[in-house]
């Protein structure tokens, strides 16, 4: 099977600290990964790399079925190739309703004139309750973002997320800060996600990680550490000494 | 479209209806209806206030609702006066140098007709040539036509250098008024071909209207400033409604998300600073015809620095907050610094407003920052509930 995403020999170095050190990892089309990795292992600078935000200083990031190097590209222009991301720490419009976030994450024109001589149409409408609905927000459409819960400002991003209608997600510890009923949601939201596409998990919480039951990879230094279900990969002794015995001490 | 605009925006009818009362109320107590009540200068001053409301609202646009704080708003602005200035001086001067040679036995040559008025608007830095900026100045049309180019190039390719290297925050408020002051800089030189500190002047008289009183002109200018601070509330608020308004103030909290959302914000923060760069052009482009002169300190970069305090005074992110920000203060600035405002004699000292009105200025500039940080304008959050 064709890989969706490739990435292959990718190091960068932040005054001399290499945070990624030759990392290779692939992902399919339609599947869901956690990886996991200590603090500092270079799991949000993997997806910096891949959304364009940080450019690599070696290696290439190859996507798709035209196998394309995103290398190069803008952030909204990879965005554009189908990548969505949510950030560690939840930002939706605070200012807007949510019904606004999630009207401009829809997968529409994003040209600046396109934007402006924009209309409302009834089918992006039904869009907006479908993922409002997916979410478990149809009854706050019309809710300030900066009003919701910590909780539910999270799925609004997954919500924008799956707005975008993306075929790689991108999702960076999205359960901090959850009580455990909202991490179940959460892990059911982005199972069903993964159904038709693929997403990718940064967590910490091993519970989340199992409860995603799916493959892992250990991020360690900016390198893969360990790959395989999750039994496999904690009862690795290279995995217990750098990560599980750590963080668990 | 236009029914459900409306409808979002109700504060834009309620804004049209107080400006269309305003100025019937202006016209209607003016010298040109006899009733003479409101003086033809300070006809002229409400004009005025009216352009600074443009350029205020412009300057919301791109700062209250992009979140880009330009200081180099003011340069459009004094661009737009000086391209509708160049034409008004050449064609009057051209005007009195043609009566003058007319009583001459041989007719002038077309050189010694330019040569006159070259020498009518330069002889004050000492020359006689016309600059090549000046090659448009005897054509309405063309002045008119820069009015909204140049301002519009200017902001095109600043922005585009400026947005491209992703220079924000206050790295990018710092270049804006380096580029206002360089201008500013440039047009005090004798050798600019705009007549250095001198400026343009007389630009109150309109050529082919000299039989017109100054009372009719002001009222014309009045009116046609109102029309043009409604036409500009009517697109700004339209702009930004719907989902420009909903990507432009996302850059504005959060630029990194909307760019992660696809949209390419450096397009977007483009297209604003152009579009208040072109309206801040024609605000200027009214507004130095009412205020008779135009020089390079109306450039300065305190002027645009002034803007943003109206505007934040006013309340940021409303169009409504930019126009009472700028009409409340820059008509209380003209009533301090006019001599309008009594001196206060404290024994010791006599507090003369014309020195200390900037102070109190500042004060109150603080002040809304520390305390009302939505402005005046939010005063309405009380009276008006939001719909939900
Ligand atoms: N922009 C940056 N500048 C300098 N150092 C950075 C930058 N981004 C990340 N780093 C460093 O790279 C390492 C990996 O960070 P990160 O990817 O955030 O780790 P995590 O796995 O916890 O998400 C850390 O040591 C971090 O300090
Ligand atoms: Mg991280």
């Amino acid at each position: 099977m064709s890989m969706l995403l490739e990435v292959d020999g990718v190091s960068v170095s932040f005054d001399g600290f290499r945070a990624i050190n030759n990392l290779s990892i692939n992902f399919g089309k339609t599947e869901l990964r956690a990886i996991i990795g200590p603090n500092g292992a270079g799991k949000t600078t993997f997806m910096d790399i891949v959304t364009g935000k940080t450019k690599p200083d070696e290696g290439s990031v190859i996507w798709g079925d035209m196998n394309i190097s995103l290398l190069g590209m803008s952030e909204s222009r990879i965005a554009m190739e189908g990548i969505g991301r949510k950030f560690q720490k939840p930002t939706v419009f605070e200012a807007q309703t949510v019904r606004q976030n999630l009207a401009m994450a829809l997968k529409n024109p994003r040209g600046p004139f396109a934007v402006l001589t924009h209309r409302k149409t009834a089918e992006n409408a039904r869009k907006i309750e479908a993922v409002a609905a997916e979410i478990g927000l149809a009854d706050s459409l019309t809710r300030l973002a900066g009003e919701l819960s910590h909780g539910q400002k999270q799925w609004l991003e997954i919500g924008m997320l799956l707005a975008q209608e993306p075929r790689l997600l991108l999702v960076d510890e999205p359960a901090a800060g959850m009580t455990v009923e909202e991490r179940e949601k959460t892990t059911d939201i982005l199972r069903r996600a993964a159904q038709t596409r693929a997403v990718v998990v940064v967590e910490h919480d091993m519970e989340f990680v199992r409860r995603l039951d799916c493959k892992v990879t250990v991020l360690h230094e900016g390198a893969v550490l360990a790959e395989g279900s999750l039994d496999y990969v904690i009862s690795n002794p290279r995995v217990i000494e750098v990560y599980l015995g750590r963080a668990d001490a | 479209m236009k029914n459900t605009f409306i409808a979002q925006n109700p504060s834009v009818l309620w804004f049209l209806l107080a400006l269309g009362l305003f100025s019937i109320g202006v016209t209607a107590l003016s010298e040109v209806s006899g009733v003479g009540v409101i003086s033809t200068s300070f006809v002229k001053v409400l004009g005025k206030m009216l352009c600074l409301c443009l350029i205020a609202i412009a300057m919301d646009v791109v700062w209250g609702y992009c979140g880009i704080l330009s200081l180099g708003h003011f340069a459009f602005f004094g661009i737009g006066g000086y391209a509708v200035g160049m034409w008004l001086m050449y064609a009057r001067t051209e005007g009195i140098v043609l009566e003058s040679l007319s009583t001459q036995v041989i007719p002038p040559t077309p050189q010694e007709i330019s040569d006159a008025i070259g020498n009518q608007i330069f002889g004050v830095v000492g020359s006689s040539d016309f600059p090549m900026i000046w090659s448009f100045a005897d054509s309405l049309f063309l002045q008119l036509l820069m009015v909204v180019l140049i301002p519009g190039l200017l902001a095109l390719v600043f922005g585009w250098l400026a947005f491209r290297s992703r220079v924000t925050g206050v790295y990018l408020s710092i270049l804006t008024q380096a580029m206002t002051l360089a201008l500013s800089l440039y047009l005090f030189q004798n050798d600019s071909g705009l007549r250095g500190n001198n400026g343009l002047s007389g630009l109150q008289n309109i050529p082919g209207f000299e039989a017109t009183s100054q009372a009719t002109l002001s009222i014309a200018f009045f009116l046609a400033s109102s029309f043009a601070l409604a036409a500009g509330y009517v697109f700004f608020a339209w702009v930004v409604s719907g989902k420009m308004g909903s990507v432009v103030k996302g850059i504005r909290d959060n630029e990194a998300r909307v760019r992660f959302l696809g949209y390419h914000v450096e397009s977007y923060k483009l297209f604003v600073f152009t579009i208040t760069a072109i309206v801040s052009g024609i605000a200027g482009a009214l507004y130095y015809p009412q205020a008779g002169i135009i020089n390079p300190g109306e450039i300065a970069p305190i002027a645009s620095i002034y803007l943003a305090v109206w505007v934040a005074i006013g309340g940021r992110g409303r169009l409504y907050g930019a126009v009472i920000g700028a009409a409340l203060v820059s008509l209380l600035s003209s009533w301090f610094t006019g001599g309008g405002a009594p001196n206060i004699n404290l024994g010791f000292y006599t507090v003369n407003w014309t020195d200390w009105w900037l102070v109190l200025l500042g004060f109150s500039f603080v002040a809304v920052t520390l305390f009302f940080p939505k402005g005046i304008g939010g005063l309405f959050d009380y009276l008006v509930r939001k719909p939900q």
